[in-house]
Order: C-alpha cells, then structure tokens, then sequence
C-alpha cells in the first residue's frame, strides 16, 4: 500500500544482511554514526578536562559519580532478587505466587517512574520500616531511593524472566518430568539453563535503563551527578557548562556499562553459542 | 499380570472439550500395544494420561502397583520407571548427547559420573550411535535424536515405554531407522504402547491394535484381523482414508 515500485525492488533491502554487504559500497555500511558520537564525547571531554569553568563543574559534580554508580548497582542487586522472585510466581503452579506477582508487576507497569519512586519513598518505604523494627528515620534517603528504583526494575525484571521461563519450550519441561525428575529439578537443569541465554540481553538493557534512570533520585534529593549538577548551577549560574559536562558523563558511563555488559554476554554463552 | 491399568478415564480439558470418554485399558507385561485413529481422537491423550503429564478428570490409573491418580502418589519415582519418547524429539540441546542420558540417571536414580557415562555409552550402543556420544544435539539428524531420547528414556530402565508418534516428525529416509531400533526393543520384551500412523510396524510388532475415535476405544485385537477385517465401520473408515 503507497510503496512505490522503487520501494519494492529496492534490491538491498529485502536481501539478507550477508548478501546486502557485497552489493553496497563500503561507505553505505561504513558506521559513521560511531564516528559523529566519538567526535561528540570527545569534544565534550575537550571541554569537561581543558575548559576552566567546565573543568569547575567537573570537579564538583565528580563526588556524584561515586553515589551514582553505588545506588545503581545495589538497585540492581535487589532488583535482581525481586524480579526472579516475581518472575518465578508469575509461572508458578500455585495460583496464590502467580496472583501477588501478577498484581505487583501490573501495578508497576501501570504508574510512570517518577510517581511511583514518590510513593515508594514516602509511603511504601515509610509504612514498611516499622515491620522490620526501623523508625522511619533510620532509613537515609538513599536508601529510600534503592528501594524505589529496586521495585519499579523489579517488575520489569520479573518480566524479562517470566518471558525468559516461557521462551523454553514446553516439551523441554515435559521431557524433564517423563524422565522423573522433579519440577524444581527440571526448571534448574533444563529450562533456566537455556531461559538464561535468552534473558540476558533485556537483562543488559534494563541495567542500562537503571543506570540513567538513577538521575530521577535527584528528586529524592540524593546527592547524584544531576542533583550535584543542580546545585552547581544555583550557585554559579553556568547552566551550559555544567549540563555539557553531566551528559559528557551519563554517555561515558552508560557506553562503558554497556560494553562491560556485552563481553558478559559473550562470555555467558561462550562454546555454547547456536546451541538451540 | 497387567502393568498399567486404566479404568473409566474420562478427559475434559474444558467445559466443552471432552478428549477421552470413558477409557477402559490394561497392558500386559511384555505386551506390545499399538494405537491409531484420527487426528483429535486423543491418542496422545490417552498416553499422556498414563504418566499424568496430563491428570485424567475422573477414572483411576494404575501402574506396577502405585495409583497414579491419587493424591499422594510419588509420580517421580512412576515416571523413572516409565520411558516417554515424544514426537518431537525434546532433547535438551544445551546439553551432549552424552550429558542427555545421563541427567536423569544422575539427579533421579543418583548413579555416579562413571556409572552414568557407561550406562550412557551402553544404551547409545543399543540404538547404534555410540560414537555421537559428544556431540550435541543440534549436529545429529532427525533420527539419530530421536534414537538419543529412545537411549535417553532406557537409560533408565524402565519397565515400560510410551512412543507418541516418534516417526511423524521424521525425513521418510529415517523412518527406518528409529522403526529398526523399535523393533528392536520388542524382540528385547520390553513392554510398550506406540502411537503411530507406521502401520507396517503395527503389524510386525503389535501383539494388539487400538483403534480410536472421538475420544473412545472404537475396536482393538489382533493387527492381522483388524487391519483386513475390520468389524466396525468407523474403523473401515479410516482404513478407506489411509490406506
Ligand atoms: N492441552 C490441551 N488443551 C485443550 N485441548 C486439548 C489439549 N490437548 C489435546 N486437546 C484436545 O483433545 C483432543 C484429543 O487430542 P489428542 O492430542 O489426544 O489427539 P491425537 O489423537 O493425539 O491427535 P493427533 O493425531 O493429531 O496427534 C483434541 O480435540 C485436542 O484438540
Ligand atoms: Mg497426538
């Protein structure tokens, strides 16, 4: 429908990609949008090292980094543990798990971030310390911010892992069973095995997701690289400094996060690639 | 002396579809017992509901002594005594064929490493593929992975096998092959059901043939009678459409 004939019998298009690289011109393929965004980073790294007044907002916002990477890893721990245990109620036999993860990863899905890190924070948070014998008190900011960004991830995880679970075919679980072992057996030797291949790149992106979305707790007052980079501008009013030195390093960090997730992945599936 | 026994079986998979409808079957010790019938007439059914991988609604199955459709029942330890060979193969393919064999034998029947690997080696023999003891399933043909889940399921030892269709996914080249290792097993004694559409084997092997329809057992008896004299006009049928 609209497509024109050009469209249609555009060739290097409907080839597969392995046959499309001998038919296109090397500087069709040639990635030259690695090349812009290395140019970009390195310019702002030009500026954030070299620039005095950018140099200055560096300086400042560089305690922050330490915090941001911190929270997002403990966030990520937890949210870990929460979305496995979610996930794995969301295919549970038992109908009670699979309602309460069910209900859980629903009510995360249904609330944007920024709202639901409110309310965990000051109302999740709070109507839960007194169960675990902490005053509401005890419990620093940042801590309320792990556990925020730990449930939202939560319910995303338990999806990656229930879509993980349900990725394996249903003969494998079966297989397992008639051979007599157990359910518990069966998930541990036949299906996570290969549900892991599978959940590990949505894994990667969320952890990513995370990291970026760590720049919300500034509205927790946490003292992260954008909260620091707030309170830089307010007191040297250099707005264009100091948010060209913050995005200089969120790409740095996330391309740095990402490539250290990426050789994960190879290693993770390492002489076992294609074994499907 | 009957192995398994299936009285009164009735499946419902919902409030409208009823696959079995009152399934009365007991298989003798070394008995060969081979089942066909239409598309939907719940042959896979009736085997599945003889290892519980599906639970029979009403009616009792009993296997060796235990009453799978009781509560209580230790399914595991019924089922390590009760082979499966599925129409798709199902090996585990982030395993060897080797580790294929041998999951089971270790976990379940908690066989050592040395134990297991001979077991493996010995039932990958039986059915003529020792030597792909290291590879990987996806590097096997069609019918050799299926000959690695016939070794997988006698690895075990069980007294009975059930065979849903082991063929149907197969090239016609290695039809044969699989059939061959079948064959073999019977001459061995060893007690089986067989669902398939192989009626060459049906004949060759079967001590009695099922003939389903809608959920029921049509007709059964001896393979030469049924196949050239059907009493049954359902059963004629379906010979008319096949054959
Ligand atoms: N898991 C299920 N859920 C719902 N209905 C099912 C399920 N499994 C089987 N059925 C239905 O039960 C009936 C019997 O199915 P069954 O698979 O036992 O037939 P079959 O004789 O093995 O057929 P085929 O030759 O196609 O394998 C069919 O109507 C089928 O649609
Ligand atoms: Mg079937």
């Amino acid at each position: 429908m609209g497509a024109t004939q050009h469209e249609v019998w555009n060739i290097s298009e409907i080839l597969p990609p392995e046959e499309r690289d001998d038919l296109d011109p090397w500087w069709d393929r040639f990635p030259w949008w690695a090349v812009m965004l290395g140019a970009v980073i390195v310019l702002f790294g030009y500026y954030t090292f070299f620039v005095e007044s950018y140099n200055n907002a560096w300086r400042f916002i560089k305690p922050g980094i330490k915090v941001t990477v911190v929270v997002t890893l403990w966030a990520f721990l937890f949210s870990m543990i929460i979305g496995l245990i979610a996930g794995f109620g969301r295919v549970s036999r038992n109908p009670l798990l699979r309602n309460l993860s069910r209900t859980y990863v629903e009510f995360i899905r249904g609330v944007p971030t920024l709202p639901l890190l409110f309310f965990i924070a000051f109302v999740i948070v709070p109507t839960v310390a007194p169960w675990f014998g902490l005053t509401n008190k005890n419990i620093s900011k940042e801590w309320r911010g792990i556990a925020g960004l730990a449930l939202v991830y939560g319910g995303y995880i338990a999806e990656v892992i229930r879509g993980g679970i349900q990725s394996v075919e249903h003969g494998q679980m079966e297989a397992g069973r008639s051979l007599g072992l157990s359910y518990g057996s069966t998930m541990r030797s036949v299906i996570l095995p290969q549900a892991i291949r599978n959940v590990l790149p949505p894994l990667a992106n969320d952890f990513i997701a995370m990291l970026k979305d760590s720049s919300l707790l500034s509205l927790l007052a946490i003292n992260e690289i954008t909260q620091l980079s707030k309170l830089y501008v307010n007191v040297s009013f250099q707005p264009r400094e100091t948010y060209v030195v913050l995005t200089f390093t969120y790409i740095v960090m996330v391309l740095a996060l990402s490539l250290v997730l990426h050789r994960f992945e190879r290693w993770m599936s390492r002489d076992r690639a294609g074994a499907r | 002396m009957s192995i398994i026994s299936m009285s009164g079986v009735h499946k419902w998979f919902s409030t409208t579809v009823h696959a079995l409808r009152g399934i009365d079957l007991e298989v003798a010790t070394g008995e060969v017992v081979v089942i066909i019938g239409p598309s939907g007439s719940g042959k896979s059914t009736v085997l599945r509901c003889m290892n519980m991988l599906e639970r029979p609604t009403t009616g009792t199955v009993t296997f060796d002594g235990m009453t799978l459709t009781d509560k209580g029942v230790d399914i595991d330890h019924a089922r390590t005594e009760m082979g499966m060979v599925f129409q798709s193969f199902n090996l585990f393919p982030h395993l060897t064929v080797g580790q294929n064999v041998m999951l089971a034998q270790r976990k379940v029947r908690g066989r050592s490493k040395d134990e297991a690997r001979n077991m493996a080696g010995q039932q990958l023999a039986r059915v003529g593929i020792p030597e792909k003891i290291d590879a990987y399933p996806r590097q096997l043909s069609g019918g050799q992975q299926q000959r690695v889940a016939i070794a997988r399921s006698l690895a075990m030892e069980p007294k009975m096998m059930l065979f849903d269709e082991p063929t149907s996914a197969l090239d016609p080249e290695m039809i044969k092959e699989v059939l061959d290792v079948m064959l073999h097993l019977v001459t061995e004694g060893m007690t089986m059901v067989v669902v398939t559409h192989e009626m060459g084997f049906a004949r060759a092997a079967a001590d009695r043939v099922i003939f389903m329809d809608e959920g029921m057992i049509v007709e059964q008896g001896d393979p030469d009678e049924l196949f050239d004299s059907p009493r049954n006009d359902r059963t004629k049928d379906f010979f008319d459409k096949i054959l």
